[in-house]
This record gives C-alpha cells, structure tokens and sequence, in this order.
C-alpha cells in the first residue's frame, strides 16, 4: 500500500517540481515570485485545447503551438508589464504579475468560458504497468517522470555549458557587471520569461489531463509548485525538485490517513518553512564579500 | 584614441560632471586623479553608458569619441566590442561562478570561439593564482586574486583601452605593486592603452604617462606626473606631503596621515 502512495506521490510531485522550476527560474532572474505562473500556463493549455477542438489538429500540433505561444506569452509579459515599471519595489513587482494573474483569468473565462473542460493527453492514467508486486505505475506518471528527468539533464546542461546560460547565472548574480560585459541584460529577462512560460505551460498540460481544464484549475497546483520551491529555497533546481518530491509524498500520506488535511499540506508547508528555516533546507550559506 | 568633450551629466537634479574634457593618446596610461565624490567613476560610468537607471539621456551635453567615432548614444555592448573595456571600482566578479566561467564572459561580445579559448589559456598562464583556482567559485577568492579576475575578464574582449576604477583599492602595497606592474606590462608588450582612475595618487603618477586632477566634477588640473609631483597643492592635498613655514622660517615636511 505504501509502495503505491510513494510512487504516486513521486509522480504528482514531479509534476509539481517541473512547475516549481519555472517559479524558480523567474525568482532567480527578476527576483519576484509570479503570481501569474499558474495563469500563464492555464492560457497556454487553453490554447491547446482550442487547436485541438476548434480547429481538429492532431494532438502533437496542438501541444507544440501552445508551447509556442506559451513562450510569446512570457516575453510580452516581462515586456509589457515589468519591463516600464522602473526602479520597481518588491511589492510593485508582486502587484504588477497579480494584476497579470487577474488579467489573464478575465481573460479565459471570456474566451473559452468558466465552466470544467476535459483535456487530454495520450498518456492514460488507465493504462498501468506493474512495478513491483503490488505497485503500478500507470502512463501519465511515467511521461511526467521522463519529462522531469529530460528537463533536468537539459537544463544542467544549459546553465553550465552554453554561453547564454551562464549569461543568465552571471545576470542574476551581478546585473551591473553583466552589462559591463555586454551582455544585453533586458534580452535575459525576455529569455528567461519566455523559457519560465514554456516549462510552466508542459506542467499547466500534465495538471489539466490529471484534473479538468477551467480558468482556475492552475490556482492549487501553483500554491503547490510554490511550496516545492520555498522548501527547496526558492533559489536552486535541484532543490525544488527535491521539495516536489516531498511535498508529492507526504500530501499522499496525510491524504491516506487524514483526507480531509490533505489540501492544506501545501500551505503548512510554506508557513513551517518561512517560520523555520526560510532559505529552504538545502541552503548553501553564501557570504557575500562586498 | 578617446576624446572626452565638455561632457556634463546629471543624477537627476544633481550635476555631477559639470563639462569635463579630456583626451587619453594611444598606447599611453592616462591617470584621472581626484577625491572621494569628484565623479571619476560617474566619467568612467558616462563612457561605458552604464548610466541605465537614469531618465535621461546620459551624458546631456557633449560628446565622447572613441577611434574617431562617437559613442556617446551608443549600447554598452557595441562600446565593448568597438574595443573599450572597464574594470569596475571594487571587482564586481561574479561570486556564484568560477573563475573560468567569469572569464569567459568577459568574452560574451566575441563570436569566434577558437580564438576565445586561446585567450583564455594565454591568460591562465599569465595569472597563474587564476589557473590554479580556475574551477573556485570567484565569491571566495582574496580582494587580490578578484581584482586580478576582474582585470582578466576584461581582457577577453581585447580591448584597445582598458578603464581601471581604483584598482588598488583595499589591497596591500605589495600587491598594489604588483597590479600596477600588471597595468604597466599590458601597456608596454601588448599595447593596451589605459585609463586608471585612482586614490592612490603617489603610485599612479609613478607608472602614469599624464594625468588629470578632477574636483567636484571638473578637471582642475593637466599635466604630466613629473610636474605634479613637485606642485605645492598636489603635493598638499594629494601625496600628504604639507610644507609649513615654520616660526625659524625654514621649511619642514610633515606626513599627513590620510583617512579613507
Ligand atoms: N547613483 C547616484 N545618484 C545620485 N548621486 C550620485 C550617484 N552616484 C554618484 N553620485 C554623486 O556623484 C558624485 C560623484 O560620484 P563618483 O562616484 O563619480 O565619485 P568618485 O570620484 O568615483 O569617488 P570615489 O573616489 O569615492 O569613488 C558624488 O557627489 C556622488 O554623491
Ligand atoms: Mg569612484
């Protein structure tokens, strides 16, 4: 029984992780936590959703488009509506994506309407393979599982041996001395919008194919995704995958034993950790020599 | 090489330049010399166009030129890859990366990749402390071992004139000289020209071909380092040498001890 629970828990949580790095990486770069992440990626799925129903395309067509734009979406975020606000506080940045968040709901419900929409992916929750004596797995964990493995080794790929990714590093760490070097700081933030809406649109799919797709199915899974990165320091990827993986298994345990806690987990965990330890559990002390 | 013109510039209602010129010749090392809040690092900042945070247009008035072009409305990135590089006051490494990744992007402007790795190596062998930290994150490097980073990074895009912003600053004598003998090295076997902006002003004069004095934003004075070290007020205000008439009417010198 409990071989079954941590599987699935490690699945839903690797969902969350995938989603708590496109958190993390906007964190990382523009220091603010997006509020609108959930959102973007909901709009994105809803995109899907319309090539596939409206116009009939095959599905692969449809999941490629809503990536695509998914990437438009970020960039004319950051473009728009972070990029004019000038010499910004914390707070006017976390107002400014709220105000994106609220923007981008209206916007759905008026397009696609508010009620439940099935969406689907070709991995079936139906189809279960056996992993151990008593434990299956079925499809769509295993594609979360492979997709969250991929995006890993992608991106530890990315941030240590390409040019721009290490640009990205160095932008986060200095912005004064990355443009010192050149490097056209604005084009980074862009990027990494852009790239942060693309991942947070592949989790916003695998969340919609697990629930139903509504203008505001990406709300619980965002809080989620948000603690997996506040457990993990809300600065590193290998801590929000860590922080996904635990927040996955220890929602299904209470979710056994206690259904009714189930849905506050995420919450307590995001107080426990700020109260407790509030640069995550796996923070690197790093003095910073002025 | 660089031709600075009247230039003023403003941090919104203060003025921090008030018209300030000046010229650094190819293949010399050019001194700009002055006191805490002259605005060196502000004409250093105004050259780069590193002035983002600002609404207006920086500088307001007048004009920079660079290799006969002026640059003065230019991006920082075309100013880097038209050969100007700056080493900013107080290093500004990049902590989280390692000394390799810093300085390669200090080549971020350059496309040709052999080239760049070839750079590097040359340069590993010329900062040894570098090569052998080549894969320390810079954060824990020594004041020192940064500022020789920070020099490093800004040779990658082989620059024609190098700005140094006090790069003495917060290092010992011993390897204040050895910076400057780094500068003077650039200077003479690979023909950088510099800009050294500097609070150290005994050593600058000793290793610079001219030098300017600045004072709230203006240049005050221009001349060659042999003529300013004899000059009573530079000799007052600057190396901390007072001559006092004293009552017996014969001239005593005194060491002032200057707080920074
Ligand atoms: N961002 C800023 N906003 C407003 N005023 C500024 C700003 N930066 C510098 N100033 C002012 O401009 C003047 C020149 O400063 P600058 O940093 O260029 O001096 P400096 O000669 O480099 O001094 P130091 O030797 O201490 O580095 C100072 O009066 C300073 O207060
Ligand atoms: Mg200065």
């Amino acid at each position: 029984m409990y071989g079954q629970l941590i599987v699935e828990g490690l699945s839903i949580g690797a969902c969350y992780a995938v989603f708590g790095i496109a958190v993390v990486i906007i964190y990382k770069t523009s220091e603010v936590i997006n509020f609108a992440q959930g959102e973007m990626a909901m709009i994105s799925t809803f995109v899907a959703y319309h090539i596939l129903n409206v116009y009939g395309w095959p599905f692969w067509y449809a999941f490629i488009g809503a990536l695509f734009f998914a990437v438009l979406l970020g960039v004319f975020i950051e473009v728009c509506f972070l990029r004019p606000a000038k010499d910004p506080t914390v707070l006017g940045l976390i107002v400014i994506t709220l105000g994106a968040e609220m923007l981008l709901m209206g916007l759905a419900s008026w397009k696609w309407g508010a009620e439940q929409k099935d969406f689907a992916l070709p991995f079936s929750f139906h189809k279960t393979h056996e992993l151990f004596k008593g434990v299956v797995i079925n499809d769509w964990s295993i594609a979360v599982f492979v997709m969250a493995a991929v995006l890993m080794i992608f991106l530890y790929i990315f941030f240590r041996y390409t040019k721009l990714g290490v640009a990205m590093r160095a932008t986060q760490q200095n912005e004064h001395a990355a443009r010192i070097m050149g490097i056209k700081v604005e084009r980074v933030f862009s990027f990494a919008w852009g790239f942060s809406s693309l991942i947070g649109a592949l989790a916003g799919m695998f969340f919609a194919a697990r629930s139903t797709l509504d203008p505001a199915y990406m709300m619980e899974p965002f809080l989620r995704a948000f603690a997996a990165a506040v457990l993990g320091g809300l600065m590193s990827i290998p801590g929000v995958v860590i922080g996904g993986g635990i927040l996955g298994i220890l929602e299904n345990f209470v979710g056994f034993h206690w259904p009714a806690w189930k849905p506050i987990v995420a919450f307590l965990v995001i107080v426990a950790v700020l109260c407790i330890r509030p640069s995550g559990l796996f923070a690197r002390h790093y003095e910073k020599k002025v | 090489m660089l031709k600075v013109n009247n230039i003023e510039t403003w941090y919104d209602l203060i003025r921090a330049l008030h018209g300030i010129s000046f010229e650094v010749k190819e293949g010399t090392i050019v001194a700009l010399l002055g006191s805490n809040g002259a605005g060196k690092t502000t004409t250093l900042k105004t050259i780069m166009r590193l002035l983002y945070d600002l609404r207006e247009e920086q500088p307001e008035k007048g004009t920079i030129e660079f290799m006969g072009v002026r640059i003065d409305r230019k991006d920082t990135e075309e100013i880097v890859r038209m050969g100007i590089s700056y080493v900013p006051e107080g290093r500004e490494v990049f902590p989280e990366l390692t000394v390799a990744e810093n300085i390669l992007m200090g080549a971020y402007t350059r496309k040709d990749r052999k080239g760049v790795k070839e750079d590097m190596e040359r340069l590993m062998a010329r900062f040894p402390i570098l090569a052998e930290r080549r894969n320390q994150e810079a954060g824990y490097l020594s004041g020192g071992e940064q500022q020789m980073l920070a020099i490093a990074r800004a040779l990658m895009s082989r620059p024609k004139l190098l700005m140094l912003d006090e790069p003495s600053l917060g290092l010992s004598p011993l390897l204040t000289k050895q910076i400057f003998d780094i500068i003077k090295e650039l200077n003479e076997k690979d023909g950088v020209t510099i800009l050294l902006v500097e609070q150290n002003v005994n050593m600058a004069l000793k290793y610079a071909h001219f030098a300017y004095l600045m004072e709230n934003g203006r240049i005050v004075r221009a001349d060659r380092p042999e003529v300013l070290r004899e000059d009573e007020d530079v000799k007052e205000f600057y190396l901390g040498i007072a001559t006092e008439q004293s009552v017996k009417g014969f001239k005593r010198y005194r060491r002032k001890v200057r707080f920074r």
